[in-house]
């Protein structure tokens, strides 16, 4: 959720960056992957969760990556926490997307939620009160592509794609083949 | 959207977002925690100048949902049985720091004033005024149809709904009319001349006399309720008689087409305007339109009360 581009308008010439491709992004994807197999001794238990929007295509992908190298398919879904947001005075109210949990349910599972890129915090914080409404895992874990720093909670990522120091007059924008047509990470401003 | 007065408002756009709302917010029912943070610290206010049982559940149950504070209002036992004015209790409400108000009255227009008048400053909804409309119900009868024509998703184009009964004291054939007109269906209202509304035919829809006439191949038929407490003269020689030629029973719910659903705002007269056979029956989604009800209600608040951002930039700090 992080299409912090609008924010900036017509300010003139903009300094793009790409700081991710297609290919960068699919190693990280494979390292994550492999990465939460190992502080998880394996996929049992392991429940995926993307957070809308650009979190569920990654939550696809590290899924479909798991059922890969373990051989068996790991239950993925999705987290629309629209209605756990705290910005509702200050932002309005917006269409909802789709939250799908799947058949295992979450109860007592590991719950990794995935999301494009961690800022602030208030979405993972948004994603953890409705998760525990939805169930009580056993652990939340949480992967993210980009951390970029500014941090407003004390919210930390268990597994991340790449860390990038940005200004908070930076956008960093996630482009998904799912939802934009084709790859990559940009740093803007 | 900062106020719901009446279905005419609602371009289908809006309409469709209403009702997509409606379906995601469905899900929570599902849930073991039915219950949502989003509307944590607001006050909600039944304002009930008229007797009803459902639609104020309906929205007392959605505002809960939302986890906002609700107060609830009725005119008997309240200081309106003493006189109050409606603007006095308006500015009684205004005072408390409601930050919604649902209102039902039997005046039509009574939102419409307490909405423009000045006298509040918060989000009004129409929850019925006198025979003029209902748009609530007409979004959930919107969204049940949708849910069994038309998948759950998109509008109602090409669907034929007949809307049976009472029409000139229904606020609920009003809503729908304009609404499911809004959405593509095709509307067919069927009563005797004598329940036919003035004006009629400047509505977005056609009108019949001969219920066996429209039915044949309808998508849906509504059966609208005989208000009898609204009726001050003889619409109708004989309950006998109006059953006979605008009641639904088996044989006529038969004509609608294979998947064609029966629809009843509620609460009914059985016997009247529909026999029990066909209440109870396999078309009859009237338990579903309560369901729906709640969902709906909770779109709406939740749309309302979110309001518009305070700029239209639509940036997250993720």
């Amino acid at each position: 959720m992080a299409h912090a581009d609008a924010r900036r308008g017509a300010q003139g010439p903009r300094a793009d960056s790409r700081v991710l491709d297609a290919a960068d992004i699919a190693r990280v994807i494979g390292r994550i992957a492999h990465e939460i197999l190992e502080r998880s001794h394996g996929p049992s238990d392991i429940v995926i969760m993307g957070i809308q929007t650009r979190g569920v295509p990654l939550a696809q992908r590290i899924a479909a990556r798991i059922g890969e190298i373990e051989g068996t398919p790991v239950p993925v879904g999705s987290l629309d926490i629209t209605m756990y947001r705290d910005d509702l005075r200050l932002r309005g109210a917006r269409p909802l997307e789709v939250t799908d949990v799947p058949d295992v349910g979450v109860d007592n599972r590991v719950v990794v939620l995935v999301d494009d890129v961690l800022y602030s915090g208030r979405t993972v914080r948004a994603a953890l009160d409705a998760l525990s409404d939805i169930g009580r895992p056993r652990s939340v874990q949480l992967a993210v592509l980009v951390d970029r720093g500014h941090r407003e909670l004390p919210i930390r990522a268990d597994y991340v794609g790449k860390n990038i120091p940005t200004s908070h007059d930076q956008a960093v924008r996630v482009r998904l083949a799912e939802v934009d047509g084709l790859d990559e990470v940009t740093v803007e401003g | 959207m900062r106020h719901l007065l009446s279905a005419a408002d609602l371009s289908r756009d809006d309409a469709i977002l209403i009702l997509d709302t409606a379906g995601e917010l469905g899900r929570v029912t599902d849930r073991a925690v039915k219950k949502l943070p989003t509307l944590r610290g607001r006050t909600v206010v039944n304002l009930f100048f008229e007797d009803s049982t459902r639609t104020r559940i309906s929205f007392e149950a959605a505002a809960k949902r939302l986890s906002a504070d609700v107060i609830t209002f009725s005119a008997k036992g309240s200081s309106v049985s003493k006189g109050e004015s409606l603007k006095d209790t308006a500015l009684t409400l205004e005072a408390m720091g409601a930050d919604a108000v649902i209102v039902r009255h039997e005046a039509s227009g009574a939102p419409h004033r307490l909405a423009h008048s000045g006298w509040i400053d918060c989000a009004v909804v129409n929850a019925g005024d006198g025979t003029h409309e209902h748009p609530t119900q007409a979004l959930l009868d919107a969204f049940t149809l949708r849910h069994h024509l038309s998948g759950g998703e998109g509008a109602l184009d090409g669907r034929r709904i007949v809307i049976v009964g009472d029409v000139l004291h229904s606020r609920v054939a009003r809503s729908n009319v304009l609404l499911l007109h809004a959405l593509g269906a095709s509307v067919t209202l069927v009563a005797p001349p004598t329940l036919m509304p003035v004006g009629v035919d400047t509505w977005p829809c056609q009108v019949s006399y001969d219920l066996d006439d429209a039915l044949p191949g309808a998508d849906a038929v509504m059966m609208l309720r005989v208000q009898r407490e609204r009726m001050n003269a003889a619409f109708f020689p004989s309950t006998h008689e109006y059953s006979r030629r605008y009641g639904l029973d088996t044989r006529r719910a038969a004509l609608l087409a294979d998947d064609g659903i029966v629809l009843h705002p509620g609460p009914m007269n059985r016997g009247m305007e529909i026999t029990a056979d066909v209440a109870d029956g396999s078309r009859s989604v009237i338990v579903e339109q309560v369901t729906n009800g709640v969902n709906v209600r909770m779109a709406v608040l939740y749309l309302i009360l979110g309001g518009r951002a305070e700029t239209d930039v639509w940036e997250m700090s993720a």
